[in-house]
């Protein structure tokens, strides 16, 4: 049994916060290398890029569904002080994560547009992962991923190797089981695992006083004996600080910790979704005076790390960058049509090869009448 | 009378519901001021109030398990799950209580709720918001499980889930939410629990089948009797338990050849028990094997969803080998 301090629970309950909304410093300014700085506000940049672009392509019919990530591009503070080799379950609105663990906006669209190069092999949509950056591919229903990390993290343990597993998930999936179940394991055996939760306010359109009646989603991980902590999710520099202190103490203590990353969902759910039957503009453009990278511009201008030209041109570079990168993608074939017989099982079952002849027998006849599908 | 689409029709079912009997309340993820997110509950926050449609926690446990509660304490509750793929959370309120608490009770208590939600594939959904699980409900015992194929039994079926007094799974093919427009009166009716219907007549093979794929069945029958001078009796089951044993067996009688098509994976699917059902009792009554043309044995996919679910072609190749025996 833990007991909890009057000191744990201000942190569950307060805001943790380094920078305002105009870029002044409020807390300790933590010391972060100039080229560390500046690469997180790249990385930022890149993001709200490629979100963009992801937008346009939908808009235009060429992607099939996206989950905008304007104004949540902070997340990128809470990945970098990991090492490539520990481990990542991202959340399906966090291009700021995959770009971060090494993803290329070339293979953030191929797989968004799930051509012959997609890694994920026409699988599902708006998820991202790949082993190759120890990024675990999102389930898309919400939270599922969350006690999947904590036993990543109990196996990094049990291996005796230095390494951390880190899992995000919106505020919605605190409301499910997998959120308690990861939450309750993750503090009975200690594990190394850093949960990052990005309320972004709204569940769809449920906002987060209907989501729960907790005071913070921390509050609720202090419930299950792990460190948790509040931080203002709009303020990269409190994110990275916060999370680099957490992912030391996981590698050396092997305690879990849990952070919620208080941002704003400035965009809709999904481009399927349409948040005017539910939230008024008001308050979007109320809240854009808070989104994440002006502040973090402002800062890095007055530091003398950057000037306003200077970012104006990062986000050209990056934006011919992505078009050219689109139009690459759109160029390439689909991916072959039997894709989906393949990654069921090691081999295909004999169900499955008798399958395969049916649908080769299909193709014949669509091909022979010339049938229209797909 | 208006002409409306499957979703205005469920609508009206539930706003008709609602209006007649206060023990009925609608719940779910975004139901309220969201209007769920294909609308099918728009604007009944405003006629009922907030504590008749009810926006839940996001939680299909909760949700199943509080629906339950109030199924329990007399109310009618009708639960939405956004996208019957996310129901696997809520699988052990379904399974062992929803569907069980009738028996475990000795029949003193009932479970009269209804669990709607949009289902299967054909709209780009990729891995989940795709699938058609109907079988995992049926399979459970204790459930009746119905998927409508149009606007107007969409709205008589949904009053009659509401109405009766065991819990109901209501599966709603979100591919033709908004495509299939017909005439739907604004009286009450009811169509009965079990009962299938031919929505073409034919005399050589009989296709059954239900939800989108009756649709897809027409088109099918069209193509085949253009090219091979072949006439399909296609049925729609409605209710998929129980199912309607009698109109299927009525139309074998006429054609002696049975071709089942569903979305949902072949194996153990309501295909297979279909088909074991007919060869137990009725293998009589068939000139040829029994073919079943399914969503293959493989999650569902995001690309080429259009050859991996049933298509004209693969009805055609089926009918031809149905022929061929």
């Amino acid at each position: 049994m833990r007991s909890i301090d009057r000191k744990s629970l201000e942190k569950a309950l307060e805001t943790y916060r380094v920078l305002d909304e105009d870029g002044n410093l409020v807390g300790e300014e933590p010391s972060i290398s100039d080229s560390t700085l500046v690469k997180m506000f790249e990385y930022m940049v890149r993001a709200r890029v490629l979100d963009e672009w992801l937008l346009k392509l939908q808009r235009l019919g060429k992607v099939a569904i996206h989950a905008p990530n304007k104004g949540q591009e902070a997340i990128v503070g809470a990945v970098m002080p990991l090492r490539p080799e520990d481990w990542v379950f991202p959340s399906y609105r966090d291009l700021g994560v995959y770009l971060v663990r090494g993803m290329s906006e070339e293979e953030i669209l191929d797989r968004a547009l799930y051509n012959e190069d997609d890694p994920l092999k026409g699988s599902d949509f708006a998820i991202y992962g790949n082993r190759k950056y120890n990024m675990v591919p999102t389930p898309v229903p919400v939270g599922n991923q969350i006690p999947h990390a904590v036993g990543v993290a109990y196996a990094m343990k049990y291996r005796g190797e230095d390494l951390v597993t880190m899992v995000m998930f919106g505020d919605g999936a605190t409301s499910r089981g997998d959120f308690h179940a990861g939450l309750n394991f993750a503090g009975v055996y200690r594990v190394p695992v850093i949960f990052v939760c990005e309320n972004n306010g709204w569940a769809i359109s449920v906002p987060f006083e209907r989501q729960t009646r907790s005071p913070s989603i921390a509050f609720r991980g202090l419930a299950y004996g792990v460190d948790s902590i509040r931080v203002d999710g709009n303020d990269v520099l409190a994110m990275y600080t916060v999370a680099k202190q957490a992912i030391e103490r996981a590698r050396k203590d092997k305690e879990p910790y849990l952070i919620e990353m208080l941002t704003y969902r400035l965009g809709s759910h999904t481009t399927a979704d349409d948040p005017s039957r539910y939230r008024s503009e008001e308050e979007v453009r109320e809240m854009m005076r808070y989104e994440p990278l002006k502040r973090f511009k402002r800062y890095l201008v007055d530091k003398g790390l950057i000037t306003e030209s200077e970012a104006d041109e990062l986000y050209r570079r990056y934006s011919s960058y992505v078009e050219e990168a689109a139009k690459k993608a759109l160029n390439k074939s689909p991916l072959p049509r039997d894709i989906f017989f393949y990654n069921v099982y090691s081999t295909l079952p004999w169900n499955l090869k008798m399958q395969l002849e049916e649908f080769r027998e299909a193709i014949k006849t669509i091909e022979e009448f010339g049938l229209e599908v797909d | 009378m208006p002409v409306m689409n499957m979703v205005q029709a469920l609508n009206l079912a539930l706003r008709e519901e609602m209006e007649r009997d206060d023990r009925v309340v609608v719940l779910g993820e975004d139901v309220g001021r969201r209007g769920g997110v294909f609308l099918v509950t728009e604007g009944l926050i405003d006629l009922f109030g907030e504590e008749r449609v009810i926006d839940t926690p996001l939680t299909e446990l909760g949700i199943v398990g509080f629906s339950i509660g109030l199924a329990l304490y007399g109310l009618r509750p009708v639960a939405e799950i956004q996208f019957i793929d996310f129901v696997y959370e809520a699988f052990d309120q379904i399974y062992s209580n929803m569907a069980r608490i009738r028996f475990r009770s000795g029949g003193m208590y009932t479970v009269p709720m209804v669990l709607r939600s949009p289902c299967c594939g054909g709209i780009k959904g990729g891995m989940h918001h795709s699938q058609s699980p109907e079988s995992f409900f049926i399979h459970s015992t204790g459930l009746y499980v119905m998927m409508p194929s149009g606007p107007y039994d969409a709205k008589g079926m949904l009053k009659t889930a509401i109405r009766l007094d065991d819990p109901v799974i209501f599966l709603e093919p979100k591919s033709i939410y908004r495509v299939i427009k017909e005439e739907v009166p604004e009286e009450d009716y009811t169509i009965d629990l079990g009962k299938g219907k031919v929505v073409r007549e034919g005399g050589d093979v009989t296709v059954v089948t239900w939800g989108a794929m009756v649709h897809l069945a027409n088109q099918a029958a069209d193509f085949i009797k253009e090219k091979l001078g072949v006439e399909l009796e296609i049925i729609d089951l409605r209710t998929l338990y129980p199912y309607d044993k009698d109109l299927i067996i009525e139309s074998l009688e006429k054609t002696g050849r049975l071709i089942i098509v569903h979305e949902a994976p072949k194996i153990l699917g309501l295909g297979a028990e279909i088909s074991a059902y007919i060869a137990e009792e009725h293998v009589d009554l068939l000139y040829g094997p029994i073919i079943r043309v399914t969503g293959y044995d493989t999650p569902f996919p995001l690309a080429h969803e259009k050859l991996y679910m049933p298509n004209v072609a693969r009805i055609y190749n089926a009918v031809k080998r149905s022929l061929e025996f």
